[in-house]
């Protein structure tokens, strides 16, 4: 370590490495820096992670138990609620978090390293590593509670997890890109997200519905994940639809947009001096 | 060495694209300090954008074979919400320096005491500037990009700046843009002038000085007269 009166050039050489190690460096320095700034150092303003989620799925469970009654079904209600919220979080929250992800980031492009793709990994990275968090928190906490039953097939929950995850990754890029384009998306993207939440099972389970307005809804991925990770959650009490090969296929066409929208951001500045 | 060749960059306006830089050429060898004059958007800020790599030219292509510093006491990349010290981390991460030697060094020269530990949102620009500066100086560059920053912070400070920079510093290339005369002339040893988005170069400080000047309507008659000026 040097001393104090030694020239300080000596601090901080740079050695050349490899662009992985760069890569994976300046990744995790904006994830960490991510996490202090919105969850700050005192731990309190991680809570909230799972104070919301807990809240809906005890709401949901509440006025479902209090109409049973009236509907007469039986699926599992807390994995339900559980299931759709969290699933809720990958897709919409990934998204709003891409949106002028770039702008309010732009100052750090100054520094070489920092790269505008590496500006979304860490927050995409971010909005998935909090939405695992929630969902595997709050089912301990309600397995421990006794209000809820371990999933039957464990593999296809983290099947349909992934889907969604790789989904809101795609849809938080494609989002991210549009929205550092066109000014409008940023304005547009919270009632479109808004109108879909109703449509993206969070609240349903398609089997319900009847089989036209079924029909329409199935094209949404994140509705086809869903009943594929509800599937195997609680499969014997419910008959899921759903078309896995179509919900890759537009994560891929998804993914590569948003790639390729990313890619642009760098080269068509727009910012007046 | 750092290399230009036939740079534009194009910004979107209500009145269509400008051209702020209009095919640019120069280099910039290991070690040379060369001094950047031009009048208020006549592309200064651009062309140290464009070198950082902070941005991407509209056409042309810029080869670096040293390692660019960010501007200079630079303090935008600042989270506000995140101490100084949270800062410096942030900085060492990114360039995969080790953190320790860095703080200390950050803390000595600032010498922001305990408000190293405070959110920057709490701070007043002086303690901001000092802060930028002091983390500028954590990474060893072949280049430093130095965009008007010499006047932050009082005297003491400016010395120590100065010594960091010129004293200690003194075989690294710099990019200085600057509109004090006394600076430019005491520090560079080439000068280049922009001008409606050309970029002219110079060796002698008090012939780029006289167009400068002239440019801005402020001319004097001869280089005579302009000398005698400045020594006052």
């Amino acid at each position: 370590m040097p001393s104090k009166n030694a020239p300080s050039p000596t601090l901080g050489r740079l050695v050349n490495q490899s662009p992985w190690t760069i890569n994976r460096r300046v990744i995790s320095a904006l994830l960490i820096r991510e996490m202090l700034t919105r969850y700050g150092r005192n731990n309190i303003g991680f809570l909230w992670l799972f104070v919301e989620p807990m809240l809906f799925t005890i709401l949901i469970t509440l006025f479902w138990t209090a109409t049973k009654t009236i509907h007469g079904s039986n699926i599992p209600i807390v994995a339900f609620a559980l299931t759709g919220y969290s699933s809720l979080m990958m897709w919409r929250n990934m998204p709003n978090r891409a949106l002028s992800a770039v702008t309010s980031n732009m100052s750090l492009l100054y520094h070489r390293q920092v790269t505008i793709m590496d500006i979304y990994t860490s927050r995409i990275l971010l909005e998935f590593m909090a939405g695992t968090t929630s969902f595997v928190a709050l089912g301990v906490i309600f397995y421990a509670f006794g209000w809820l039953t371990l999933p039957e097939d464990s593999l296809q929950v983290l099947g349909g997890w992934m889907l969604l995850a790789w989904f809101g990754a795609g849809l938080g890029l494609t989002v991210g890109g549009l929205s550092e384009k066109f000014d409008v998306v940023k304005k547009l993207w919270p009632p479109f997200a808004f109108l879909l939440f109703p449509l993206s099972g969070v609240a349903f389970i398609a089997d319900a519905l009847p089989p036209h307005m079924r029909e329409i809804v199935l094209w949404l991925p994140m509705l086809n994940a869903l009943e594929y990770l509800r599937e195997g959650w609680f499969g014997s009490a419910m008959h899921a639809h759903y078309d896995v090969p179509y919900v890759m296929i537009f994560n891929l066409v998804l993914t590569f947009m948003g790639l390729s929208l990313v890619r642009q951001i760098g080269l068509d500045s727009s910012e007046v001096e | 060495m750092i290399r230009l060749i036939n740079v534009c960059k194009d910004y979107e306006t209500k009145a269509g694209p400008r051209r702020v830089l209009d095919s640019i050429t120069l280099d910039i060898n290991p070690g040379e300090r060369v001094g950047i004059l031009g009048r208020n958007g006549a592309g200064k800020s651009t062309l140290i954008r464009l070198i950082s790599g902070a941005e991407q030219p509209t056409s042309g292509v810029i080869e670096r074979n040293m390692s660019v510093s960010w501007p200079l006491a630079f303090s935008g990349g600042f989270q506000g919400s995140l101490t100084g010290a949270d800062n410096v981390r942030f900085i060492c991460r990114i360039y995969g320096v080790e953190f320790e030697p860095r703080l200390e060094f950050v803390e000595d020269f600032s010498q922001l005491g305990i408000y190293l530990n405070e959110p920057v949102a709490n701070y007043s620009s002086g303690m901001r500037a000092r802060l930028a500066f002091a983390i500028s100086m954590t990474i060893d560059f072949d280049c430093y990009l130095i965009d008007e920053v010499m006047a932050v912070g009082d005297e003491a400070f400016r010395d120590r700046c100065k010594e960091e920079l010129f004293v200690k510093r003194r075989d690294k290339a710099m990019l200085i843009v600057s509109h004090s005369h006394r600076y430019l002339k005491e520090t560079c040893e080439r000068y280049l002038l922009f001008r409606e988005g050309r970029v002219d170069e110079f060796e002698d400080f008090n012939e780029v000085y006289f167009l400068y000047k002239q440019m801005l309507g402020e001319g004097f008659d001869n280089k005579e007269q302009m000398i005698a000026a400045m020594q006052q």
